[in-house]
């Protein structure tokens, strides 16, 4: 460090690196939260489908998925077995 | 009917309990009759900052156990008429607040105050929940550091996903977000995230900026809440984020360096 340095200040401007950091953090655990609603819907899905087929709320899964420039809204359901 | 505010971060040790301390002796100097409680079951330290350690005798755990009535644990602030405290336990028994509990005591409080404060726990548990679950606003304390922004972006989606307002789909907890040991000098210096920054990383409309200060430690070594600390900047900053909350307009202040002379950087000062 030099003389001048110490008067002037030679600190790391390390402040832009925190924000780029956290930008790229924040917009992928936002992502993977997913939207809202996704507990409501499964709700509803739900009671829509057991109104024809008798189905568990563990066999339903409703999730949203980032896929480059497309969000897939992905509906899972596993059925009884029937015999 | 009051309204329900927490003071919550997320992350620990950003300033929630100095804030809240602060915030709740703001309102009440402002003529509203404030209670201040701390949702800290097990690390009581609200009773600390606002100077009234000695005369605890009941606290919210004995009020939900049916211990004491709520009248009894309520202490009666000091300095301003119109504030209470409610301090919490030291037990280690972390199921000893109940959501039902604290329902309860916030159904009797409500009628008796213009504003309810919240002191939340750091962390994302089930302190943490209970003490954001009645809000109807929030203020999410940050620092300008990374873990502290990442922690405020969590707590921020859990307001809108756990809160009572969410569960029972009314309208969202109403955020804030208060930039709390902001040092304008290394912001400057391109070393501190700006507030600028934080703002645009949170997405949450700016309360206020507290900046760092030796003002704090004075203010806690003797009890008095940092609001009282006369002439301090910080004591200045609480004042207008209370004003900015009861909906006046005011510019953000100690948000730039004071310049320091040559001879006072040179020998300190
Ligand atoms: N503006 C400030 N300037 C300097 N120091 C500060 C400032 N605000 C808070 N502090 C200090 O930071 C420390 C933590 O503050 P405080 O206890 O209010 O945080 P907290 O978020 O309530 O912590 P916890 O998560 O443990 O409850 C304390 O030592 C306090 O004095
Ligand atoms: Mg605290």
């Amino acid at each position: 460090m030099s003389f001048l340095d110490y008067f002037l200040g030679s600190r790391k401007k390390t402040a832009h690196v925190a924000k780029d950091r956290l930008k790229l953090i924040l917009a992928h655990e936002r992502d993977a939260d997913g939207p809202d609603f996704l507990p409501a819907l499964q709700e509803e899905l739900l009671a829509v489908i057991a109104k024809y087929i008798p189905v568990d709320k563990e066999n339903i899964k409703v999730s949203m998925e980032r896929r480059g420039d497309y969000e897939v809204l992905e509906l899972n359901i596993l059925f009884p077995d029937q015999h | 009917m009051a309204k329900i505010i927490v003071i919550t971060s997320g992350k620990g040790g950003v300033g929630k309990t100095t804030t809240s301390a602060a915030f709740a002796s703001g309102l009440a100097l402002r003529g509203y009759r404030t209670v201040v409680i701390d949702f800290d079951v097990g690390l009581r330290n609200l009773d600390l900052i606002m100077g009234c350690e000695r005369r605890v005798v009941y606290d919210l755990i004995n009020v939900i156990q049916g211990e004491a009535k709520l009248q009894q644990a309520l202490i009666k602030d000091k300095r301003c008429e119109n504030l209470y405290v409610l301090p919490t336990s030291q037990t280690r028994d972390k199921d000893a607040l109940t959501s039902e509990g604290v329902t309860a005591v916030m159904d009797e409080l409500r009628t008796e105050f213009d504003y309810i404060v919240c002191d939340s726990p750091a962390g994302i548990e089930s302190g943490a929940l209970m003490a954001l679950y009645h809000a109807d606003e929030a203020i999410v304390v940050t620092n300008p550091e990374v873990s502290s922004v990442r922690d405020s972006d969590r707590i921020l989606g859990i307001l809108a996903a756990r809160s009572r307002r969410a569960e029972q789909g009314e309208e969202p907890v109403k955020e804030h977000l208060l930039l709390t040991r902001y040092s304008p000098k290394r912001v400057e210096g391109g070393e501190m995230l700006s507030l600028q920054d934080v703002k645009e990383l949170l997405r949450t409309p700016l309360l206020g900026v507290i900046p760092e200060s030796e003002v704090i430690l004075q203010a806690s070594n003797q009890g008095i809440p940092a609001i009282h600390m006369e002439n301090s900047d910080v004591a200045e900053a609480y004042k207008d984020v209370v004003a900015r909350f009861l909906g006046e307009e005011r510019p953000l202040r100690f948000i730039h360096p004071v310049k320091v002379g040559f001879f006072k950087r040179l020998f300190g000062g």
